[in-house]
């Protein structure tokens, strides 16, 4: 059973390392009840009638963008998009001074993605509204890693005690660093796959096992999660070539027959295919989980625009934030 | 004739590792006489009588690293304030940088700076490169003549190794000192705070340490190839210390210098993205940071410096990896350097010789600088070395605030400050 009351320790959603176990545990029990409600024909609820939710993204996205306009839109909030393009004026300028500009409007909600690590932190410091980060460089992207244990839970039951692979490009992937984070909290063993060249340094005090190899790192794996490859990252900088790339750390069936039978293949999208995963893999019904991850990707955002509102007041008293 | 008699004092002279009760009487301008009795009154009580009430009468400060935003960046920082600043932090000696707008490698803008209306005394450095490009090296011999007194490309390392010999090379020519900001540049690149497990959680893009020592290393060797001498502007990491000191083992004529901020910070105190804390070159590993201390205690390191690099709140109020480098330090040098004297790490006067005689002698000032010789300038600071203080912005006379001590405590706050006889800060309190 969901919990009734408040969830969420604090007014805005910023990283998975600023909550812990139950807060997570609690937030998955509550999208379960959404996934339900998604299901169903009439998807309406009006937990957020009457709030204003706004997209702000800096950075170009369909699948997030959606996902959390959905997700606003089936609670009953009025949603609103703002795509700040890159080639606006001068970046952290127009960072404060769009927050600024949007909090005078009076958002409930307030959903923002950045190319800049520390940049949605930075803006929750200087709006009313609650902020949810929907990614922030290289940090966290926290939605993203709860889809993840929810759409990991929901097939196997758990995510205590399971090893799950994480692999490819850790060094740029907030994806990456939010879900070590949360599977960690859950229980989890989680390793982490890629050449050198694409390791954070000392990533391995962060908890994770590390691994240069898949042979080695998929092996007995429950869970092998694939993480997408900047292709404007592959020509000599950190890689040789796509194709080497293929050859050592892209998912095949081959590779995936090192994990454990019948494990799992997920990935946060968008896909190279013939990069970091084959197409025979990612399309494969009894393995991939790919798109119900987007499915769950709605559900957890519901669940997190619903905690969050339940730590909004009615009355706006800024004095009880103080 | 203007005189001046400071008593009930505690003279300090870091040149001699004097530190005794005493007095020190002062004549147009130059130091006369410093001694624990009470000096004799020949002219018969013609004095301006200073009670320093016990507190520590030391040579005013000398700041080997000190940016200002002019010419063209103004709102930054002008020498004036950079002077009002520097007088409220005891440092009575600026060393300019060249990182200006334009830079200062034309013997024009030397004397431009040279002659800024300022509380205290200003020397400027000359760029090394013309226009800190690192492609050709700049007029240094015009530039000395018009009162350059180093060389330096600033916060920018020369990449190109020929063009850093050469530039060593002719230096050495004039016997000219070079100083020298030392980061790989293609491994610094892009980085915002120094590479670790610091830097992978908060994702942001990082530079290693061993940047540094690649071209401390570098430079070492190039200044031994051509007889150069060479001043480290600031070392940060352990591995750069040990080729420095084996390099001065060997006998090479290099000296280094640390900032404050790397005596008294980690990276772990970026926390959560404070842009105030991004510096160049980054706050390191603790481990980094108690090797500066002990290099310190131990002689490798020379002198300690503010680097003082003021910047206005719009490029600091930026996400982490977008914001400006650097940290405004004049007003909290002489704090951070006591701390070492309060740990019991060093005497009041070796510590206080690392921001006096010994950058004096870096510089090779001879007319008595960093010193309470007679015959020297009458620069001097007077300060409570005890008295506690929290580090507020908004105390900063400074025109930016962004210092990376807010909030911390430190003692040592200075009473009044003098510069070649005249009185330039006086404290409230």
């Amino acid at each position: 059973m969901p919990v009734a009351g408040p969830i969420l320790p604090n007014r805005h959603l910023l990283a998975i390392e600023d909550i812990d176990r139950t807060q997570c545990s609690a937030l998955l029990d509550l999208a379960e009840t959404y996934v339900g409600l998604n299901r169903e024909v009439a998807k309406k609820r009006d937990t957020l009638r009457g709030r204003t939710l706004i997209n702000l993204f800096f950075e170009s996205s369909t699948r997030t963008q959606s996902s959390f306009e959905l997700a606003g839109k089936r609670l009953g909030a009025d949603v609103m998009n703002m795509s700040v393009g890159n080639s606006a004026v001068k970046k952290g300028e127009t960072l404060i001074d769009t927050a600024m500009t949007l909090n005078a409007m009076r958002p409930d909600l307030l959903v923002v993605r950045h190319q800049d690590s520390g940049a949605v932190s930075l803006l929750a410091r200087k709006v009313d509204c609650s902020v949810i980060n929907a990614g922030d460089g290289a940090h966290e992207h926290p939605t993203q890693a709860l889809l993840d244990a929810l759409t990991i839970r929901r097939r196997l039951g758990r995510i205590e005690g399971l090893t799950v692979a994480i692999c490819g490009d850790i060094l740029h992937s907030r994806v990456a660093r939010s879900n070590i984070a949360l599977l960690q909290k859950m229980g989890a063993r989680v390793r982490l796959v890629a050449p050198k060249t694409l390791l954070p340094s000392a990533v391995g005090r962060l908890g994770p096992e590390i691994h240069h190899h898949m042979e080695d790192g998929l092996k007995g794996a429950d869970v092998v999660m694939m993480l997408r490859l900047q292709l404007e990252r592959m020509t000599g900088a950190f890689l040789p070539s796509t194709r080497e790339f293929y050859r050592f750390y892209g998912l095949d069936a081959e590779k995936l027959a090192l994990a454990k039978p019948g494990a799992f293949v997920m990935h946060p999208g968008p896909m190279n295919r013939g990069v970091e995963i084959d197409s025979a893999v990612a399309d494969d019904v009894e393995r991939s989980l790919i798109q119900e991850q987007v499915e769950m990707g709605v559900a957890v955002r519901m669940a997190v625009l619903d905690a969050l509102s339940r730590n909004i007041l009615n009355t706006r008293d800024k004095a009880l934030w103080a | 004739m203007s005189r001046i008699a400071f008593l009930n004092a505690r003279l300090v002279d870091p040149a001699t590792g004097r530190d005794e009760p005493g007095a020190l009487l002062i004549e147009d301008g130059r130091i006369v006489d410093a001694g624990p009795m009470p000096f004799n009154d020949p002219t018969g009580g013609k004095y301006e009588i200073v009670d320093c009430e016990g507190r520590v009468l030391c040579p005013g400060l000398v700041d080997l690293k000190v940016s200002t935003g002019e010419p063209g960046d103004e709102h930054r920082e002008t020498i004036a304030t950079a002077g009002r600043a520097a007088a409220a932090g005891g440092v009575t000696t600026i060393v300019l940088q060249p990182g200006t707008t334009p830079p200062l490698d034309d013997p024009a803008l030397i004397q431009f700076v040279s002659r800024a209306k300022c509380a205290v005394r200003v020397l400027p450095m000359g760029a090394l490169t013309q226009g800190l490009r690192g492609e050709a090296m700049s007029e240094m011999g015009l530039l000395a003549d018009a009162g350059a007194v180093a060389f330096t490309d600033g916060d920018r390392t020369v990449g190109n190794t020929r063009v850093m010999r050469r530039a060593l090379s002719y230096a050495a020519t004039f016997d000219l000192l070079v100083a020298v900001h030392c980061e790989d540049p293609f491994l610094a690149e892009g980085g915002a705070m120094n590479e670790g497990e610091t830097a992978t959680r908060l994702g942001l893009p990082s530079i290693p340490a061993a940047a540094e020592a690649i071209i401390v290393e570098r430079d070492l060797r190039l200044a031994e190839l051509t007889g150069a001498r060479l001043h480290i502007a600031q070392v940060s990491t352990a591995a750069s210390l040990d080729l420095i000191a084996a390099a001065k083992a060997r006998g090479l004529p290099v000296t280094c210098a640390v900032s404050a901020a790397h005596l008294a910070l980690n990276e772990i105190d970026v926390g959560t993205y404070l842009t105030f804390r991004k510096l160049s070159p980054p706050l390191r590993s603790d481990d980094d940071r108690r090797a500066m201390v002990q290099g310190v205690i131990d002689g490798t390191i020379d002198a300690i410096v503010s680097s003082h690099d003021p910047q206005a709140p719009d490029t600091k109020r930026q996400p982490f990896a977008q914001a400006a480098f650097g940290g405004a330090g004049l007003e909290t040098l002489l704090p951070v350097a006591l701390q070492l004297f309060h740990d019991g790490e060093l005497s009041l006067a070796a510590a206080l010789a690392k921001v006096t005689s010994a950058p004096a002698r870096i510089l090779r000032l001879t007319d008595g600088t960093g010193t309470l010789s007679p015959g020297a300038r009458a620069d001097l600071c007077v300060f409570d070395p005890g008295a506690p203080r929290t580090i507020r912005r908004e105390d900063l006379l400074s025109r930016s605030k962004n210092t990376p001590f807010e909030g911390l405590n430190f003692q040592g706050r200075v009473w009044r400050s003098y510069v070649g006889g005249v009185l330039a800060h006086e404290s409230a309190a």
